[in-house]
């Protein structure tokens, strides 16, 4: 069997496991966000936090909520790393510097999961299991809990027996119960597929258990040091909660945390499982699963398209050193080949994630654009947990006004008007992060000293050109304010230049969205549904699905074309 | 005023309680249920993969080793390792041992993340074809790709089951082996895709070097 056939098996197999979990799935997590009823653990939980989970919260009470969580594990996150050195269970390991400390608090909370430090040199037990691993799965809580107010938003007043939260009928501009949405998610969801998924990987070779670092001799009679570590158990909710912060610094390249092809197209099938199968869970409590398939077909075009874009180009394997070498396998580990390693590489930049079994940094120029552009997409195709439903719910208000202004009608979306106020929002939206990602790389090739940080740089020793360079740091902030977290790591990223700048890109970038998403929702939640006419876009329909998918494109081409043409598209062209 | 500011602070309050008691279920109870079940049932695989030969843990099934001649000046820490020619060789590996943040000198796994277009990967892809092709003695158009290029997680356990090939009449020969035997333990060695379409055929180095010794001593 060629590589090319066995990779397009792998995605074909990959796919009809999706197609699998996507009904159960959604419909299991429409289920749990309009239950009425909570679980005994659940109840405690309210308890301590000193939270009636019945209370119904307008759109500003959502978001202080939101705010106020995220703002005290920022905080929690940062102290936790700076005290390390003196907390037990920390592997002789010491603290973190504080520009390191912020930018990985930020990264963590913010769902992006970017790493300046070194995993198995910096992060001892206490850190990645009881602050690390935390944040993977209440950041993904959070980010599901905005999208599900936002398809309140959509639902309300209509699907008022659907979109019920926590009890108590909800009222108009009701947006759902914060504490409910952010305790469910983690505790009917994000845990039992953990629990389940751990066990899996642990049985294949991924490591779970408590031990130091150790040194064991070698076969020819040398030492080799061996890592311990609560590595399984973080490794999965790593993939489930679109997250992608490794336990080591080679992430899910790394033996331990990927041991072998299986464990491979499983942790990719953990990285799409929630954010394909929310579009069902939208659908459902909209009230129209067809709304949801259109949605999907979206993402899942961009995605299979992406995918198949990074297959031909990775196995052309194109550029003077790979050509040398007879083919693109530097940075990708002979497990998993050319093919996997494609697959896995987009998923996880069409994602928030940013967990690498490969490094982009080394693919062929192209391949690298095009995790890049994935990114650009502002990630969703499908998106990160949440993040990526609410991101292509924005882009299809966009859509949806656009042919409203060709047929001069007011644009409605699901049976709710978009007017000025709402469009307003879902631009504003759309500008944060392009914003954030120009403006900070524009800077630092600018300023005096951040450029030192680049490594593959013409006038250096390592001899890349500076179109590379260029991408690496182009890569680091549309990484971070798109709340991905791979790198091009060709670039030496602590600094505290760039802790501090990318540490801003990732809360600005993942925080202001929210602000807006939740005003829109809010906005929609106020509204009379307006009904049916023949005049009404039909947006469960095909074309609406290419309409939607050209609109991503263009706004994306229009914002990033200039700055991919100096970097990806630079060298792909020269080599 | 001061209203707004009781307010924030009570928020802030049951954010934090929130977190705390989040931090109990997904960072200790969650971790440790795994843990006791991972190492009830899979122990083996939940502690590492680990080898033993006569008793003594060898290394990692899942972690690539080095197989070097010792040093001609041990105390030199410049010196380029020679590879030893009686064991078959595994994939070149970007793996440091920066000491980051540490009292430790920890193996740093990861890539080397050269570009494409990198002049210092070109220039090591040369390199690793001339070298490899004198060590084995075959022409430098049949060495295979992974061995001229270095793996994502520096310790990569496997090779391509060409290059395994490409190396038995090499290791044969320092042996004192016979090269259709040696053959042999490598097409035994030689684990295919899994499922028939997962990943890509390879040969675990250590399993294989371990199989070689037993070779070597019958």
């Amino acid at each position: 069997m060629s590589p090319v056939l066995a990779g397009v098996l792998q995605l074909l197999a990959l796919v009809a496991a999706l197609a699998l979990a996507y009904r159960p799935l959604g419909d299991y997590m429409a289920a749990v966000y309009s239950s009425d009823k909570h679980l005994r653990v659940e109840r405690w939980i309210y308890r301590c936090i000193g939270a009636n989970p019945s209370v119904g919260m307008r759109w500003p009470a959502y978001l202080r909520g939101v705010l106020a969580f995220s703002a005290v594990s920022v905080l929690f996150l940062y102290a936790l790393q700076r005290l390390q050195g003196s907390l037990p269970g920390s592997l002789g390991f010491v603290s973190i510097d504080p520009d390191q400390a912020f930018n990985t608090a930020a990264s963590f909370v913010s769902n992006t999961n970017w790493q300046s430090y070194y995993g198995e040199q910096a992060m001892g037990h206490v850190v990645q299991t009881a602050g690390l691993a935390v944040q993977n799965f209440v950041s993904a809580a959070v980010g599901i809990a905005v999208a599900v107010a936002l398809v309140r938003g959509f639902a309300l007043p209509r699907a008022l027996g659907s979109a019920r939260a926590g009890g108590t009928p909800i009222r108009s501009g009701e947006l759902g119960n914060f504490w409910a949405d952010l305790v469910r998610g983690t505790v009917r969801i994000l845990i039992p597929i953990s629990i389940v998924g751990a066990i899996v990987l642990v049985a294949c070779g991924a490591i779970q258990n408590f031990a130091g670092i150790h040194e064991v001799g070698t076969l020819t009679g040398g030492t080799q040091q061996i890592n311990g570590g609560a590595v399984a158990s973080q490794e999965v909710i790593k993939e489930l909660g679109t997250n992608g912060g490794g336990y080591f610094n080679a992430n899910s390249a790394h033996p331990f945390e990927n041991p072998n092809a299986f464990t491979n197209l499983f942790e990719i099938f953990l990285i799409l499982l929630i954010p394909f199968a929310l579009t069902r869970t939208f659908g459902r409590m909209v009230g129209s699963v067809k709304q949801g398939y259109a949605i999907l077909a979206t993402m899942a075009t961009i995605w299979l398209a992406f995918v198949g874009l990074m297959m031909w180009t990775e196995f052309h394997g194109s550029g003077p050193a790979l050509e040398a070498a007879g083919g693109a396998m530097e940075g990708k580990e002979t497990r998993f080949g050319i093919g996997a390693s494609s697959i896995f590489a987009v998923s996880t930049t069409l994602t928030s994630t940013g967990a690498v079994d490969s490094f982009h940094s080394s693919f062929t120029g192209f391949g690298g654009g095009v995790t890049m552009l994935g990114m650009m997409l502002g990630e969703i195709a499908p998106g990160g947990v949440g993040s990526g439903l609410y991101g292509m719910l924005i882009m299809a208000i966009i859509a949806v006004f656009i042919a409203g202004l060709m047929v001069g009608r007011t644009p409605e979306y699901l049976g709710k008007k978009l007017g000025t106020r709402e469009i307003k929002l879902a631009a504003c939206y759309i500008l944060v992060t392009p914003a954030l990602v120009l403006v900070f790389t524009a800077l630092s090739m600018a300023l005096p000293t951040p450029p030192d940080s680049i490594y593959n740089t013409a006038q250096n020793a390592v001899g890349g050109s500076g179109a590379h360079g260029f991408s690496d740091v182009l890569y680091a902030f549309t990484s971070g304010a798109n709340n991905n977290g791979s790198a091009f790591a060709g670039l030496n990223a602590d600094t505290q230049w760039y802790n501090t700048t990318i540490g801003l890109a990732m809360l600005l970038g993942r925080f202001v969205p929210m602000v807006f998403v939740l005003a829109l929702a809010g906005s929609l939640a106020e509204q009379k549904p307006v009904p049916e006419t023949a005049g009404t876009l039909r947006t469960e329909k095909p074309l609406f699905a290419g309409l939607l998918v050209g609109t991503i494109i263009i706004i994306t081409g229009l914002t990033y074309f200039p700055a991919l043409a100096l970097g990806p598209m630079a060298e792909g062209l020269s080599s | 005023m001061n209203n707004s500011f009781v307010n924030s602070a009570r928020l802030l309050g049951a954010g934090l309680r929130a977190l705390l008691v989040l931090t109990l279920v997904c960072g200790v109870l969650y971790p440790l249920l795994v843990t006791g079940v991972a190492q009830a049932v899979f122990h083996d695989q939940a502690n590492g993969s680990e080898i033993e030969k006569n008793g003594k843990v060898v290394g990692s099934t899942l972690y690539g080793q080095t197989y070097d001649l010792p040093k001609k000046n041990p105390s030199d820490p410049e010196e380029a390792p020679r590879p030893d020619p009686k064991w078959f060789q595994p994939r070149p590996s970007a793996a440091g041992t920066n000491s980051v943040n540490t009292q430790y000198s920890i193996l740093l796994s990861g890539a080397s993340n050269l570009a494409a277009d990198s002049k210092v990967l070109l220039d090591s892809v040369k390199e690793r074809r001339t070298a490899y092709a004198e060590l084995n003695g075959v022409k430098e158009s049949e060495v295979p790709v992974d061995a001229l290029t270095a793996s994502a997680s520096g310790i990569d356990p496997h090779i391509s089951p060409e290059n395994a090939e490409l190396q038995a009449a090499r290791v044969a020969k320092a042996n004192g082996l016979d090269k259709a035997q040696v053959e042999k333990v490598v097409k035994e060695h030689t684990e295919g895709r899994t499922a028939g379409f997962l990943g890509e055929p390879r040969v675990n180095v250590l399993e294989l070097n371990l199989a070689l010794e037993e070779l070597a001593k019958s």
